[in-house]
């Protein structure tokens, strides 16, 4: 069985559109693209600003949906769900880290850790252990009862990234992760994310830095909605 | 097994982030905690002054119809400079034979009033003299502590004998022993052969009017004619008057409550016939029951109408710091969408939080509501009555309030897309 697993690429895009109503007329923002992303590959997007990465990171995310084509992931098909479903998708399968980390102010490290369980269907005894474990993981672990004012940014980075993993998703999708923090700090959430990837994480990175498309696997373009590899 | 943990967490999440922008919430709860505490104590004080009258009212007996002499006002005016003129007025003995043909009415009783120094050895107290039929007890349900009330023997031979009143008995004979003593008014004396309960009314504004029932005493009627003869002597300023009143108060009791009405209008035809001065005037317990009813429920619906005002006004203040909180919390709530909340769990957030502020306003309002009945009956005396259903309704409709109020603001947070509210700023 998972063997068979391994065989079913995390993301299959199938002449994927995402086409944009405007004033001035129609915006395609990415044009029949196709893609395949296998289990365990770290793979960074760059392109510059305006080019679809942010709209293909939507497309990946089920935050948004594509005008035409067809998207799988983990093999199922994901492109025309009820809004219910999508939501239950993210949950179960999508990790995500924002370049702003967004953390709940009102919460502590534990809790927003948890935030993912929480809109879980089933209850999970075991995923409060999860989420104290993966915060010693990042570091953490004597801050759990901090709130995320208290922390710096680089910390707050390593909550996201522990919250991001605590349901177990098939894949991770980061938005300029680093984009927030100097480079020193920079490199430590990169590494990070490489032992992620070494414990056999799907990882997909969006950002505009080589550096961290030098930690990754494999590296795409976007060009005015198209993909260059 | 799901459920209770579900909403458990939702109680917990919104206490959180309420707790969070605690002086906020507190404020926004004031509005709740009065209209709910203000609904409480406005309808525990009308609850109470309306209790006071119905229960003034019932005294008098909800069957009965009361006809009582009254002085007539022309002669009122003419008597002050007619010293020593004898004023003859108000209802007569043949009244009272004529309205008892009447056969809509069960019982009757005549009565006459007057004030005397009662005595037991040296102590002394006025009274009200009431000397009746021994019907009269009945009619009024008047019921004894100890003893037994006067009967139609003790009416047809004279008897020397008096009921108390509990307050009388208590001030004539303070170290108790009261049954079986002797009293005296003027130069007869009395012996005490029973003593009614207690007639007071719990709370300050009642005594008054019952004060009178506790400090009665009770002879025959025959005895009471043949000892104080049919003319009153009033001491007035200075001059002394007489009055001749043959009866001071006729009370008849109709058999049904559906009676009452026939029976009034034909006593009044009676007495109109006979009467050509307005020297009597006639009392319906039950009618001034109906209207004391009436004002209440006027005085409930304006009652209704402010407390409505109120909380709605804590409504809308529920209803605009959600709108504050959900347009600061735009980008937690894409978050959340983004981590898996469905459209209906940031619903539910965000009610939970508006009915929380709403419940805790209420259950806040609610202790309030039941603490200044009980203050205002400390400071004024007022009997005030808090009804189980008023902090129960009061509470339900500040919780129904929350789920009204805060509808709008948490469909509007479920509805933002995403993506935007992620990237707001």
């Amino acid at each position: 069985m998972s063997d068979q697993n391994k065989k079913i690429p995390a993301i299959h895009l199938e002449e994927i559109s995402r086409i944009y109503q405007m004033a001035a007329g129609e915006v395609a923002a990415l044009d029949k693209i196709n893609l395949m992303v296998e289990q365990g590959e770290y793979m960074a997007v760059m392109g510059p600003s305006g080019s679809g990465k942010t709209t293909l990171l939507n497309l990946l995310g089920c935050l948004d949906q594509p005008t035409a084509g067809r998207y799988y992931l983990g093999g199922e098909d994901v492109s025309a769900l009820p809004d219910d479903q999508l939501s239950e998708i993210r949950n179960r399968k999508i990790g995500f880290i924002f370049q702003s980390y967004n953390l709940i102010p009102q919460l502590t490290v534990l809790e927003n850790i948890e935030v993912p369980l929480f809109y879980r269907n089933s209850h999970d005894p075991e995923g409060f252990k999860r989420a104290i474990r993966l915060a010693e993981m990042v570091g953490l672990g004597s801050r759990l009862d901090h709130r995320p004012s208290q922390l710096s940014g680089g910390q707050q980075q390593r909550v996201a990234i522990a919250r991001s993993l605590v349901n177990d998703p098939l894949i991770i999708l980061a938005d300029e992760p680093t984009g927030n923090l100097d480079s020193i700090t920079g490199q430590e959430i990169l590494s990070v994310l490489r032992e992620m990837h070494r414990q056999g994480k799907t990882l997909v990175v969006i950002t505009h830095d080589d550096s961290v498309a030098q930690h990754s696997s494999r590296t795409i373009h976007i060009v005015d909605g198209h993909i260059k590899e | 097994m799901i459920l209770p943990i579900f909403f458990q967490r939702n109680l917990t999440v919104g206490l959180k982030s309420l707790w969070h922008r605690r002086l906020r919430s507190l404020l926004t709860v004031l509005g709740i905690v009065f209209g709910v505490a203000s609904v409480i104590a406005m309808l525990a004080i009308g609850e109470g002054a309306s209790y006071e009258a119905q229960q003034r009212i019932k005294q008098m007996g909800s069957l009965n119809i009361i006809v009582r002499s009254v002085k007539p006002p022309a002669k009122a005016s003419t008597s002050s400079q007619n010293m020593g003129a004898m004023d003859k007025y108000g209802l007569l003995k043949s009244d009272f034979s004529r309205l008892q043909t009447i056969p809509s009415l069960s019982q009757s009783a005549q009565l006459r009033r007057t004030r005397e120094t009662v005595w037991q050895g040296e102590w002394n107290f006025p009274a009200q003299v009431v000397s009746t039929n021994p019907g009269y007890f009945q009619l009024v349900s008047l019921s004894l502590a100890s003893g037994r009330l006067f009967n139609e023997n003790d009416d047809i031979y004279r008897s020397n004998v008096a009921v108390l009143g509990a307050g009388l008995a208590q001030k004539l004979f303070p170290l108790g022993g009261g049954l079986n003593g002797t009293i005296r008014i003027k130069r007869n004396y009395y012996r005490v052969i029973g003593i009614l309960s207690d007639r007071s009314i719990s709370g300050g504004g009642a005594t008054v009017a019952t004060e009178n029932v506790n400090y009665e005493i009770y002879i025959p009627l025959s005895t009471g004619l043949s000892q104080f003869g049919e003319f009153i002597f009033k001491n007035e300023g200075g001059s002394t008057q007489r009055e001749w009143v043959e009866l001071h108060e006729i009370v008849l009791k109709a058999s049904r409550e559906s009676d009452i009405p026939a029976t009034v209008s034909l006593i009044s035809a009676e007495m109109k016939r006979s009467h050509k001065a307005a020297d009597y005037e006639i009392m319906v317990p039950l009618e001034l029951l109906k209207q004391a009813e009436q004002t209440k429920r006027i005085f409930n619906i304006v009652l209704g109408s402010i407390a409505a005002i109120s909380l709605l006004v804590g409504g809308i203040g529920i209803m605009n710091i959600m709108l504050a909180s959900v347009m600061e919390r735009i980008r937690e709530i894409g978050l959340r969408r983004a981590l898996g909340a469905r459209k209906r769990d940031i619903v539910i957030q965000f009610l939970s939080e508006a009915v929380i502020l709403s419940a805790i306003g209420g259950a806040i309002g609610v202790i309030l509501g039941i603490f200044v009945p009980a203050l205002v009956t400390r400071a004024t005396g007022m009997k005030t009555i808090v009804t189980v259903w008023s902090p129960v309704l009061a509470f339900a409709i500040s919780a129904a309030i929350g789920v009204i109020f805060g509808f709008y603001p948490a469909r509007s947070a479920a509805e933002l897309d995403p993506i935007t509210a992620l990237r707001n700023e």
